[in-house]
């Protein structure tokens, strides 16, 4: 649900469920007094919640890809499922986990829907740089807003860069 | 003694067919399994192994049962531990020749005397990427005796070797098969191929 919901509305259950007002979230803040509204911690859980859908396609997909031979071949062996997967698959589709990783961190780190909808804007608190762009540019202070925007704009280009050359390096000809 | 007796439907562009296979087979014994494409021999080794579930039947090794389908006994793969050769060598390419053995075992002296009789010594530190077809196959049967296993179970183990080689390899092959007394079956398409190692034959086909 969380890749197609709009991450404004998915930020609005957030929000309702982790309210300390009622429900899971009540039952957090009372047990354990966390609180996850207007957080940082509750805008880690919300980015999480609505990122790693985006990873975990293009990871489940590379898994399908490998030979079912590799882990039957780890089962004769005496390993265990979970020394096949730590071992044989994972290692084995090392590029597509890093370009899942670098492209969901790049995606999450100008995400504002949720961020907004359930850590607000609180200045040192929650206030991440795509909000921040966002209230540059509402208080008209448009060198500020340049100065958030240019400097996403280059850490998204050299991770995207970084995953380009990652994946150049790993891949290999078809003619090999 | 390996005792098997289990039935597997296959699926086929003709319809469902058959497997049927009611064998015995001794210890120390070396069998060659031959049979046309699409009958199912891989299948069959790949049931004994525990990697595919026949729809009914029993496998016995010595007096452990590994299956018995009418009291739902089916070991895994890994508590049968049968050494077994895929045909497509199911090498791992993340990790070196060495590694290979190193994960089936840690037993030093062993990984060294199969890295021997592998002649794969001087390409230890190579992953299967950087190997031939040939060095590739071998890497898979040394892999599959590095846990010594009671079964071997080799599919189409020598086709990519070289006359020469394959005539090296498969006489040190049978000296460690009856120094660990294996039982080994072996399937293969060229019938000339196993001459001098096999004591014995089964021919797999399927029934419509």
């Amino acid at each position: 649900m969380p890749l197609v919901l709009p991450p404004s509305v998915l930020g609005f259950y957030l929000l309702l469920a982790f309210s300390p007002q009622h429900g899971v979230g009540k039952w957090l803040h009372d047990v354990f007094d966390i609180q996850f509204v207007f957080s940082f911690p509750g805008l880690v859980l919300a980015s999480v919640i609505y990122s790693l859908p985006f990873m975990i396609g293009p990871v489940k997909s590379a898994l399908q890809q490998l030979p079912p031979s590799l882990a039957q071949a780890s089962y004769t062996l005496g390993k265990t499922e979970r020394q096949t997967f730590m071992r044989v698959l994972l290692p084995n589709i090392k590029p597509s986990l890093f370009t899942a990783i670098v492209l969901t961190f790049a995606h999450t780190l100008g995400e504002f829907g949720v961020v907004l909808m359930i850590g607000g804007n609180i200045p040192n608190v929650t206030r991440v740089a795509s909000i921040a762009v966002y209230d540059s540019v509402e208080n008209m202070d448009y060198g500020t807003a340049n100065a958030y925007s240019l400097i996403l704009f280059c850490i998204t280009f050299v991770m995207v860069m970084g995953v380009f050359i990652f994946n150049k390096a790993h891949a290999k000809s078809p003619l090999e | 003694m390996i005792s098997i007796n289990i039935e597997k439907k296959l699926r086929a562009y003709s319809g469902q067919q058959w497997l049927k296979v009611n064998r015995e087979f001794a210890t120390g014994s070396i069998t060659k399994i031959y049979g046309p494409s699409g009958a199912g021999k891989t299948t069959f080794l790949k049931m004994i192994a525990g990697l595919i579930q026949p729809e009914k039947g029993i496998i016995k090794l010595d007096d452990l049962t590994w299956l018995d389908t009418s009291s739902n006994i089916s070991l895994s793969p890994q508590k049968r531990m049968t050494g077994f050769v895929f045909q497509n060598y199911a090498l791992f390419p993340n990790m070196t020749v060495r590694q290979h053995l190193e994960y089936a075992t840690n037993d030093t002296r062993w990984i060294n005397r199969l890295l021997t009789v592998g002649k794969l010594e001087t390409l230890s530190t190579h992953k299967p990427d950087h190997l031939s077809g040939g060095q590739q196959q071998r890497l898979a049967i040394l892999r599959a005796l590095a846990i010594k296993p009671k079964l071997l179970l080799m599919d189409e183990p020598f086709s990519a070797l070289d006359p020469k080689m394959k005539t090296a390899l498969i006489a040190e092959l049978k000296l460690l098969f009856t120094e660990f007394k294996l039982t080994v079956l072996i399937v293969s398409h060229n019938p000339m191929e196993l001459e001098g190692l096999c004591d014995g034959e089964m021919e797999i086909d399927t029934e419509g």
